[in-house]
């Protein structure tokens, strides 16, 4: 089953602002990162996969349902965690988590047992029954996942989960999330700026910039080929391009470089080999450590 | 609270941890049980009940001031046996209460979760906008109703203990009874208005000073209107202000004709007016929710 797809998907505010611009994505069920700056369409994407804002064009499909036409089943099964403060500060954890289960749904009991169980996955105990208002950021955002968590959803949107905790907290944070992935069997999508952070925890890895789709990959096939070789030519990349992928090599296009994942040492020859066929003038070959940070990377930058 | 002992019981809080994650596979219900669990729980924030003693001190002040004042009238009835304040115009007699009542409770009803951003939580489950605002106006037409409803029983109660024969204790239910709606009446209008004002602000002071401020600041106006002008002018002149617009309502719906009271002739004008008045504050409402906290 696909998890979240989406067709051409565009938002615009006004005539000027693009917030998303014709996306077309799918990614199955799993821990999820949607990486991309400030700005770059992330929250308005997770509005209108709640329904919460009508797409210009283009649609949206969330656990086989549209959020268009069908908001209020989507989000009864969908569990959102904003990424500002969002807390009354005068309730109590309990209360809160309690009064939004009911909201969700949930009958008055269910409610209550779910709300405290819920705080305990998240690691808070005795403090449930305190204001929330004096609580540390770090708690803030455990009752703020609580809450998300608490009717028990099949997806998870997170924006921006580790916002204000400090290292320790962040790497409590992605554990956190990393088990309800796994062991609770939720599927979650974790918005975030910070790549290096997500990639520790994600299956699947989507990057939008400028309400585009860079690109939407799993980690597995990022990871499994570590090391990579850049080629670069003076002239006529496109045609040792085309010649390197003739040769089953999987080439990809990495601003005026190739990027060729290193299979063995035969790479080396088969590669110089091409290049020699072409009569190209090769620039540089060498071999890379392949991050996924490269991967998504717009523009190669670096040159040595 | 109701988990069961922890296993082995050498370190409970360590074995707690261990519970796994549970599914829930019991019933979802619907938009409608959640726009009622929403008023239910806003019914209950507006007399501070599940918070903390801080947030019960106001509400139930002006609701202990509203009984204080059921209580003296009806001990005054007992002694004297004399009606000082009919049932239908118990609410205007208080109307100062029930506008310090709307100023507290509106804003802790909206401007709390306005300003603590809390909307994207109920925005994000099975609720729509306008649910939230109308339950939210529900809920504080309910609990500026409740205290008049409350007074006036008490006076009723009074009443039936000190008037002898069945009739006359039914003839007391029958001057109790519209005294009743015209406090819905009356809780409905400044509801509507207190609710709409206190959405615009995020603080709670201020929507507070605002609500008192829309009500007051139109009063004068009344006054000059009545004070210059022809006899038709002084008998419109209460349409300038929700207060003497509930009033005029009240005269219409309420007393028998030729009471002599002025607003009296345009009566239904008034009525169309007061309706109008609730609508437009709805629609406001509405549309305010419609953009808020995108």
């Amino acid at each position: 089953m696909t998890l979240i797809a989406t067709q051409s998907l565009t938002k615009r505010y006004g005539a000027r602002v693009t917030a998303l611009d014709d996306l077309t994505v799918g990614v199955e069920p799993g821990i999820i990162g949607l990486v991309g700056a400030n700005g770059a369409g992330k929250s308005t994407l997770i509005k209108i996969l709640l329904g919460l804002l009508p797409p210009t064009s283009g649609r949206a499909t969330v656990l086989g349902m549209d959020p268009a036409a069908d908001a209020e089943q989507v989000r009864a099964r969908v569990g959102y965690m904003p990424e500002h403060d969002c807390l009354p500060p005068d309730l109590t954890a309990a209360e809160l988590v309690t009064h939004l289960a009911r909201i969700s749904g949930l009958p008055r009991t269910a409610a209550r047992e779910r709300a405290s169980e819920t705080l305990r996955h998240v690691g808070l105990y005795e403090e449930r029954y305190r204001q929330v208002g004096g609580y540390s950021t770090g708690m803030k955002q455990r009752v703020k996942l609580a809450q998300a968590l608490v009717h028990d959803p099949d997806l998870l949107l997170l924006d921006e989960p580790t916002n204000g905790l400090d290292p320790a907290g962040r790497d409590a944070m992605l554990e956190l999330i990393h088990r309800i992935g796994t062991e609770f069997g939720i599927s979650v999508v974790v918005c975030s700026h910070l790549l290096g952070e997500v990639e520790r925890i994600c299956d699947t890895l989507v990057a939008i910039d400028a309400g585009r789709l860079l690109r939407a990959e799993s980690v597995a096939s990022m990871t499994t080929s570590r090391d990579v070789l850049a080629v670069e030519v003076t002239e006529g990349t496109d045609e040792l391009a085309a010649r390197l992928d003739l040769l089953g090599l999987a080439p990809q296009r990495d601003g005026r470089m190739l990027l060729v994942p290193l299979r063995d040492d035969e790479t080396y020859d088969r590669i110089l080999t091409a290049v020699a066929e072409l009569d190209l003038p090769l620039h540089r070959l060498d071999q890379r450590r392949h991050r996924v940070a490269e991967l998504f990377a717009t523009k190669e930058t670096v040159h040595v | 609270m109701s988990e069961a002992p922890a296993r082995g019981g050498a370190s409970p809080a360590g074995v707690i941890h261990d519970i796994g994650y549970q599914r829930y596979a019991g019933p979802r219900l619907g938009r409608r049980y959640a726009v009622r669990s929403l008023y239910v729980h806003s019914l209950r924030t507006a007399f501070g009940l599940g918070r903390s003693a801080k947030a019960k001190i106001f509400p139930w002040l002006v609701v202990s001031l509203i009984g204080a004042v059921a209580a003296v009238l009806t001990a005054i009835r007992a002694q004297s046996g004399q009606m000082l304040v009919p049932y239908v115009d118990f609410p205007e007699a208080i109307t100062v209460l029930v506008l310090l009542f709307c100023a507290v409770v509106g804003p802790e009803l909206v401007s709390r979760d306005l300003r603590g951003g809390v909307l994207p939580l109920y925005f994000s489950r099975p609720l729509r906008r306008g649910d939230y605002a109308l339950a939210k106006l529900a809920a504080l037409v309910t609990a500026v109703w409740l205290p008049l409803f409350g007074a006036q029983l008490l006076m009723f109660l009074g009443g039936a203990f000190s008037v002898d024969g069945l009739g006359a204790v039914w003839d007391e239910f029958g001057d109790f009874v519209p005294g009743v709606l015209y406090s819905g009446v009356h809780a409905v209008v400044f509801a509507s208005l207190a609710l709409l004002i206190a959405s615009l602000a995020g603080r709670r002071a201020v929507a507070a000073g605002a609500v008192v401020a829309v009500f007051l600041a139109t009063t004068p106006v009344v006054g000059v209107l009545s004070a210059l002008g022809t006899e038709t002018t002084r008998q419109l002149a209460a349409l300038a202000s929700p207060m003497t617009l509930v009033g005029g309502v009240g005269d219409w719906l309420f007393v028998p004709p030729g009471a002599g009271t002025d607003p009296a002739r345009f009566g239904p004008l008034y009525g169309g007016a007061a309706v109008a008045l609730v609508t437009a504050c709805v629609i406001l409402l509405l549309a305010r929710y419609r953009r808020v906290a995108r």
